[in-house]
């Protein structure tokens, strides 16, 4: 099977494949459960006095005036703090079961960066950077392995939410929150930016890849390569090289060292473009040089407006940056 | 003058019976009575909630389909900031102070609230805060010169708020539009909390009070409370936007998280300021529709106090997914689950009112009636999201906002709706028309269920909230779609109560002074009641002076 498939397109919480998710929906039956109980009863109520007390025609004596009773009141007291205790105990374990964990030593470390709109992906201990699609391993029985996320931001606040993995946390600038996830199940997971931060919010999409072990280990070593330098496309790149692009974005082993946008070192190892606005499909890549905006309005790259036969040769540059 | 002597000429007894709409104007503006001013506030209300509503509406419209060309990013962020901010600060409080000045002195047997002058002001600037919200899209200049509401979303996090992410002028709209509008709900909380401190008729001990007023008391001290750590942080705000000072600003030291702290201190029990006039409305229709008085009255005011005071303690369960201490978290959603058991009791109370009664189902009550199941479903979804795990899931989700539309509209909303059929009668001498009402009631309930039930799914299966388009194939898509018409329906119900509302002030049947045969003191005079309310201050002796009346063989005061 290749890398990253199956895509499971519906980000459902109630179909964790990792730790965190998996304890969130276990806590789902017990509160599920409870609130159904209390909603059908106070529904029974409820339609029991429509149906029996409700006024006959003519009949226009006032019923008996009860104005309370103690009994009573402490038995509906009683019974809802017992039940809010049961819940509080349940919460207060998976917060601790998900909040304390410490990170075993041989565990993934991975910084996730927020920009408007966009992400930003660090391997530090491998030297790896990429963008909007987050490769992890995944954990299997006799080689367990969490992935650890640092989360920070360079603007303002995000959310880093892949349901099927854990819940959110979100991406706070001037502070690191941390948070992990242990897929057993191999594939691509959808998620997004889950906290309001301006105008692209909404197509702030994520994407993590569980890969298996060795593919893993082989997506490593060709993300640590330096760019392919493809003598057919030296027109293209001579032009990249001469334009803004490269005050932007990196691509290692030539000149273009910006960090303001996102890593193109392996473009083209990536199934989108923009944070997951667009397929990374040559037409979709082309037209998005032409003007980021038509893709995403208001996103943070400048329409470059160069003239078409260099659109080309830009497209076609990186479209060998593998 | 050639005008004004001709019309004198022509018809003469015409022009003497009718009052020039100039004099009637100016009479509204300058006037100090608690009635006008309340029906001003419920008026004022009720216009921005329809601005408010075609704002949801075409915000529907976009989210119908994925990646639907309806609206872009721009407008849809400013159209979701204005919808939230309007209905919060703009129609919320101002039903809350509405039917709190109209009701609660005709309620106590005052002849106006403590001090007139003051509610007169605190109604304009109330008023003057929304207008210069919405004067935010003519005045302001955002993005490259072009006009612009806020758009930072309604509880406006910090950094987005700051010079370098939002330029232009719209944030300091938002700014002093709710700073400016918070001023007048300070004043008249205060105005509130005096009134019913020391304006009550001889014979009304505290304890006599009608729950009604209880509840509204309680809920001026809770405004008084936490409108200030608002207020606070807006003007530290504005100090970052203009005075360069740093408190929220990430980059220069400052803590985004402390925004939140401020703001959610405020924004939690807002929910409670908002809320608590339907608890009240609920207290008040129920037994009178049920013919029995409140059961366990002296429980009911408890947990009303015991909700004004936990609220206050609640504001992190907005904040679970920010990265607390799990300490933190945990006692956090142990006092969010507590608050649960005070409200479920006021549920049961309400319950065992209608219990053993000879309930009428006239509209107010179908609306009290829907409002307790509506409310029970807000309740036990508020309860799955103090389990904070559940809510590092839900959070920022579009359960979330099906979870406090439920609250907002099946809790407080339908309160309102039973208020207005409730009191209008009395505020203008007319019926609100039944046939029409029972209509309303039908498709405006049915359109709700039909928009937030469905809707609490795509938050279940992923979908964040504020998002101006998604992509297809998520499993949102019909969910969406289903939301939307549900919106149209709901615009049937809100276009029969407008046509109820309009043709009954005209032609509606008259009312009389009692027409629910009801129990507090507001029945007991004219409808609509003279300026000076009560031509003799009543005298009570019981929580229900007008049963002891009407019931001389068997008085509440033999039984309290
Ligand atoms: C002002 C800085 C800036 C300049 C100049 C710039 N970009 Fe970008 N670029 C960005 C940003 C920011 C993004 C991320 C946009 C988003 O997803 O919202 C981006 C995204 C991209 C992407 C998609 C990457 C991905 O993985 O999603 C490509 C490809 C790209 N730029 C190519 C170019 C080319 C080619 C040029 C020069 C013609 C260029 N950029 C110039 C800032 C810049
Ligand atoms: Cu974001």
């Amino acid at each position: 099977m290749n890398p990253g498939s199956p895509v499971h397109a519906i980000p459902d919480m109630f179909q964790p494949v990792s730790a965190p998710a998996e304890a969130i929906r276990q806590l789902w039956w017990l509160v599920g459960g409870i609130s159904i109980g209390i909603l059908l009863v106070v529904g029974g109520i409820l339609w029991w006095c429509a149906t029996h007390f409700r006024a006959r025609p003519g009949e226009d004596r006032e019923p008996p005036q009860v104005y309370g009773s103690n009994q009573i009141e402490f038995a509906w007291t009683i019974v809802p703090v017992l039940i809010v205790l049961v819940l509080f105990l349940a919460t207060a374990r998976t917060i601790y079961d998900v909040q304390a964990m410490v990170p075993p030593k041989d565990a993934l470390e991975v910084t996730v960066v927020g920009h408007q709109w966009w992400w930003e992906i660090r391997y530090p201990g491998l030297g790896v950077v990429t963008a909007n699609e987050l490769h992890v391993p995944a954990s299997v029985p006799g080689a367990r392995r969490p992935t650890f996320l640092t989360l920070e931001s360079a603007d303002v606040i995000h959310s880093f939410w892949v349901p099927q993995l854990a819940g959110k946390t979100d991406v706070v600038p001037a502070r690191r929150n941390r948070m992990w996830v242990e897929p057993t199940e191999t594939g691509t997971f959808l998620g997004q930016c889950a906290e309001f931060c301006g105008t692209q919010h909404a197509n702030m999409l994520l994407r993590v890849v569980v890969d298996s072990p060795a593919d893993f280990a082989a997506w490593v070593e060709a993300q640590k390569r330096p760019a392919v330098a493809d003598p057919r496309v030296a027109v293209g790149r001579a032009v990249f090289e001469s334009t803004a692009c490269v005050s932007c974005h990196t691509v290692a082993g030539t000149g273009a060292d910006g960090t303001f946008g996102p890593d193109l070192t392996h473009l083209m190892s990536r199934a989108t473009i923009a944070s997951g606005a667009a397929d990374n499909a040559p037409d979709r890549l082309r037209a998005w040089i032409v003007d980021p905006h038509a893709i995403k309005p208001g996103a943070l790259m400048p329409a470059m407006k160069l003239p078409d036969d260099q659109v080309d040769a830009v497209t076609a540059y990186l479209s060998t940056l593998r | 003058m050639a005008v004004l002597d001709r019309s004198l000429e022509s018809s003469p007894a015409e022009s003497s019976a009718r009052v020039p709409v100039g004099s009637i104007l100016h009479d509204w503006v300058v006037t100090a009575d608690h009635k006008k001013l309340g029906l001003m506030y419920i008026a004022s209300g009720l216009v921005f909630f329809l601005v408010a509503g075609v704002m949801a509406s075409m915000m529907r419209i976009q989210l119908a389909l994925p990646q639907n060309d309806f609206l872009g990013p721009n407008t849809f962020n400013r159209l979701m900031t204005m919808h939230g901010t309007t209905m919060v600060f703009f129609v919320g409080m101002p039903m809350f102070f509405g039917f709190a000045n109209y009701v609660v002195p005709l309620q106590i047997g005052a002849r106006d609230l403590a001090f007139p002058r003051l509610n007169a002001f605190g109604f304009w600037m109330f008023l003057f805060g929304g207008v210069l919200l919405y004067f935010s899209a003519l005045g302001s200049e955002g993005l490259y010169g072009a006009g612009s509401t806020p758009d930072v979303g309604w509880f406006a996090y910090a950094p987005l708020t700051s010079r370098t992410f939002s330029r232009g002028n719209a944030t300091d709209y938002w700014i002093l539009g709710i700073l400016l509008s918070s001023v007048g709900s300070t004043a008249t909380a205060i105005n509130l909390v005096t009134t019913v401190a020391t304006m009550r008729c001889p014979g009304m001990t505290l304890g006599r009070m009608p729950l009604f007023v209880w509840i509204l008391w309680v809920d001026a001290i809770l405004v008084l409370f936490v409108l200030s750590p608002l207020t606070a942080a807006q003007v530290m705000l504005l100090f970052d936007r203009f005075l360069g000072a740093h408190f929220f600003d990430t980059q220069a030291g400052g803590s985004a998280v402390l925004w939140q702290h401020f703001f959610w201190f405020f924004g939690h029990p807002e929910v409670y300021v908002l809320i608590l006039p339907a608890f009240a409305i609920a207290s008040e229709v129920i037994p009178v529709f049920s013919r029995k008085p409140l059961f366990g009255y002296p429980i009911m005011v408890a947990a009303t106090i015991c909700i004004g005071m936990i609220s206050m303690s609640v504001w992190v369960h907005h904040m679970f997914v920010v990265g607390l201490e799990p300490g933190a978290n945990t006692f956090f959603a142990a006092s969010t689950m507590a608050i649960a058991v005070p409200t479920g009791i006021k549920i049961f109370n309400w319950l065992g009112t209608m219990w053993g009664g000879r309930i009428r189902f006239r509209v107010p009550m179908l609306w009290c009636t829907a409002f307790l199941l509506e409310f029970v479903l807000a309740g036990l979804t508020g309860v799955i999201l103090a389990t904070v795990p559940i809510d590092w899931q839900l959070s920022d989700s579009y359960f979330v906002v099906a979870h406090f539309h439920f609250v907002l509209i099946g809790g407080l909303l339908f309160n309102i709706f039973a208020a207005i059929y409730y009191w209008f009668p009395k505020a203008t001498g007319r019926m609100l028309d039944e046939g029409l009402g029972r209509k309303h009631f039908f498709w405006f309930v049915l359109g709700f269920n039909l928009t937030f039930l469905p809707m609490h799914v795509p938050g279940l299966l992923g979908m964040p909230r504020r998002i101006y388009t998604y992509m297809p194939g998520r499993g949102w898509d019909a969910w969406n779609l289903v939301v939307t018409i549900g919106v149209a329906v709901q615009a049937i119900g809100i276009l029969y109560f407008l046509w109820n509302v309009i043709s009954s002030l005209r032609d509606g049947e008259p009312a009389g002074d009692d027409p629910w045969d009801g129990w507090t003191l507001e029945w007991a005079t004219t409808s609509p009641p003279p300026e000076y309310n009560f031509e003799e201050i009543p005298t009570v002796r019981s929580r229900r002076p007008l049963w002891d009346l009407k019931h001389p063989e068997d008085p509440d005061w033999r039984w309290e």
